[in-house]
């Protein structure tokens, strides 16, 4: 069988398993907010983040519980998505001059404290047309079947669904429940490469650096990159002593996880 | 001292306390005034002037009750049904009202009973000043006063008066057919008014411009999701209203009278102006569960207490045309959560960190941002940390620091940012300073850290260090 035939046969078989989960289709062009990382892009069905979707995102180690790069990644992709944006915590403790300083400018963001009713307030405002993105904080549980709603609620208007989780230790079991996320992503942090390369032993701060691994996508394959955090617009990117993102080289042959 | 024309007579129309002391009433001939008070101060009277600064004072008695009215020529009525409680007491509202008026340069007297009736009796002719009759207690109070408190007209007064009925205690007791047959129907209405005994009347309580829509329904309403429906059409009809109007409301009252005639108030407000009745109607009817419907839920009405102009054609009104409209969500949201846990957040220009934000209402258009290219962290520890740190040199970072028991090597640093205490707010800060750093430990993990102090002046600071928030 020619590759061309092959492909269009697995292109239809994904399809109908789609169907038969009584999905939406999978995500298209259209739909989609591409990282504008090729690399990324490439693992993503559609090349890029699908709108109307949820996405789960997750410290590691220590720093889960605070969810600080788990949430200036979802302010970066947001910050790219344009439109006003509506960020659920249990308590707000956001610097906001953080989000504004990777594009994510404080006249976009309604923030809401809603305590113990995060998920409430997300489904509110994921079933209100308008909104480019709306991002929970999370510190309990994300069980299926609220995961499941939210995931219709996102479907309904096209926004862009985030779940921040942010438990109390790195080992909560909520974390391994399963739930409706589109994709779920780890971010962690990594120690940063020297401000100027060519000039190793010049103190100061760069870039910071993260682990980021996709551990689970429909309909793609899950992958790991080392990324330079989100600049001033929101784009992330390979890091550059790293350019062919080796902890990710070649993702298409990476076993599934 | 006012004068106006009674006939061909000029009369006195009303006096102050001073002139009254001095045994001049209203009515009185002119003349004969100015004969027993020389240098009387006389000014021209001016009815249509005195009705304005009325309705301007019943206006101004929205504070009390959501339902007032002026009673021209000189009087007030407040429907304080369930309102009283919110000002401690009826008692109190009397208190507060009459001081308040006081201090207006407005000499009142006032009184609260169960039907409006009574309580002008009582207003106008009992000995105190302020005065509140308790509940079922309308007979005894009225029992002493003239006549003239039944709100009768002067011919009727003056002919009981010459049948030697000076008091309403006498009237309660007289068989009410030959009452009614020699003095005419009205006696007994306005007798039967005063002790409830016959609905009051419809005294329009309400500000006739403030738009509303009433509902009053043949079968009580128990049941949520009649009160729901019913919700539904009150919205549909003072929206409509509105849209006649051209206004769009901000704060509304949605008033449920009882069976039993007692109310239950449910007071909504809004982010923008609207007159969307389906927004409206959902959002009234999320409160539905603080409205006990107690007996049944015999009327409703749904006032417009603030309203602000909405052009025509447009349900909401909309910051931007392209933007989109993000009233109705606020507004569901602060109704669920309370109006000051949805906020925007603005810049302050402030170089203290903690100060440099604050939260605005979450349609306010924000200033422009903060500067731009320094390190800021993603969340802000509040109060800050205290830390054990090691630094070497006071313009160097520290080598490590220790928080929540666990020691951070620092492996690349960023700073000082140098921020001054801000004298103008508090006399300890004149000579403050913070250095801030941030730091990356070996991890890869950053925080930022500040030292308070200056490491030259000990006024400018102890030298400890803080972690003051987390990239």
């Amino acid at each position: 069988m020619p590759a061309r035939g092959r492909a269009t046969t697995i292109d239809q078989l994904r399809a109908d398993v789609a169907r038969l989960e009584r999905h939406a289709p999978l995500p298209s062009a259209a739909t989609v907010l591409p990282f504008g990382v090729a690399a990324l892009d490439a693992v993503l069905p559609g090349g890029g983040l699908p709108r109307g979707a949820l996405h789960e995102t997750v410290g590691a180690g220590s720093d889960v519980g605070h969810g600080t790069a788990a949430a200036l990644l979802v302010a970066g992709i947001l910050a790219r998505a344009g439109g006003p944006v509506l960020w659920v915590s249990v308590r707000f403790d956001l610097f906001a001059p953080a989000l504004a300083g990777v594009g994510l400018a404080a006249g976009r963001v309604t923030h809401v404290e809603a305590g113990r009713d995060v998920l409430a307030a997300m489904e509110e405002g994921l079933r209100h047309p308008g909104l480019a993105g709306v991002v929970g904080e999370i510190t309990g549980r994300l069980a299926l079947t609220p995961s499941r709603r939210l995931q219709l609620a996102a479907a309904s208007t096209g926004a862009l669904a985030f779940a921040i989780r942010r438990p109390a230790r790195p080992d909560d079991p909520a974390l391994a429940e399963p739930n409706a996320a589109a994709t779920r992503w780890r971010v962690a942090p990594l120690p940063s490469a020297p401000p100027l390369p060519h000039a190793p032993e010049v103190p100061g701060l760069g870039r910071g650096r993260w682990r980021l691994d996709l551990l689970r996508v429909r309909g793609g394959v899950p992958s790991s990159w080392i990324v330079e955090a989100p600049d001033a617009q929101g784009h992330l990117a390979l890091a550059a002593d790293l350019a062919d993102g080796s902890a990710g080289a070649a993702p298409a042959w990476r076993a599934a996880g | 001292m006012t004068r106006a024309r009674d006939g061909r007579r000029l009369v006195v129309a009303a006096a102050n306390r001073a002139a009254l002391a001095l045994g001049l009433r209203p009515g009185l001939p002119l003349a004969g005034a100015q004969a027993m008070v020389p240098g009387l101060e006389v000014a021209e009277a001016d009815p249509e002037g005195d009705a304005d600064a009325l309705a301007d004072l019943a206006a101004w008695c929205l504070r009390y009750s959501p339902l007032t009215a002026a009673d021209p020529p000189d009087g007030l009525w407040i429907d304080a049904t369930g309102c009283a409680h919110l000002h401690g007491g009826e008692a109190a509202l009397l208190d507060d009202l009459l001081c308040r008026l006081g201090r207006a340069g407005v000499a009142a007297r006032a009184a609260v009973a169960d039907t409006p009736g009574a309580a002008w009796a009582v207003a106008r002719h009992a000995s105190a000043p302020a005065t509140v009759v308790a509940p079922g207690g309308a007979a005894d109070a009225l029992a002493l006063l003239p006549v003239a408190a039944l709100r009768l007209p002067p011919g009727t007064v003056a002919g009981l008066r010459r049948m030697g009925l000076d008091l309403v205690g006498q009237l309660v007791a007289m068989a009410r057919a030959p009452l009614a047959r020699r003095f005419g129907a009205e006696v007994v209405r306005r007798l039967d008014e005063a002790l409830g005994h016959a609905p009051g009347p419809i005294t329009p309580v309400v500000p006739p411009e403030a738009p509303q829509h009433l509902l009053a329904f043949p079968e009580p309403l128990l049941t949520a999701e009649a009160l729901g429906h019913a919700i539904g059409h009150l919205a549909a009809g003072l929206c409509a209203g509105l849209e006649r109007a051209g206004l769009g409301v901000r704060r509304v009252e949605l008033i449920f009278v009882r069976v039993d005639d007692t109310v239950a108030v449910v007071r909504l407000g809004l982010a923008r102006p609207t007159r969307d009745p389906r927004h409206l109607a959902r959002l009234l009817a999320a409160r539905l569960g603080e409205v006990d419907p107690g007996l049944g839920v015999s009327a409703a009405r749904l006032v417009a207490v603030l309203a602000e102009p909405l052009p025509p054609g447009q349900a909401t009104a909309f910051g931007e045309a392209e933007e989109a409209d993000l009233a109705p969500l606020v507004d569901r949201l602060a109704t669920r959560f309370g109006a000051t846990r949805v906020f925007r957040v603005a810049p302050v220009a402030s170089a203290v960190p903690e100060r440099s934000l604050r939260r605005i209402p979450p349609l306010e258009e924000a200033a422009a941002g903060w500067p731009e290219g320094l390190p800021r962290p993603v969340r802000l520890l509040t109060p800050p940390q205290p830390v054990e740190a090691l630094s070497a040199l006071p313009d160097h970072p520290p080598v490590a620091f220790t928080w929540r028991g666990r020691r951070h090597r620092v492996r690349r640093a960023d700073g000082p940012e140098r921020v001054l205490g801000e004298w103008w707010r508090r006399e300890g800060e004149r000579r403050a300073v913070r250095d801030y750093w941030a730091v990356e430990d070996e991890e890869g993990r950053r925080f930022w850290l500040f030292r308070r102090g200056d490491g030259e002046e000990a006024a400018s600071g102890d030298l400890a260090w803080f972690l003051h928030g987390l990239f």
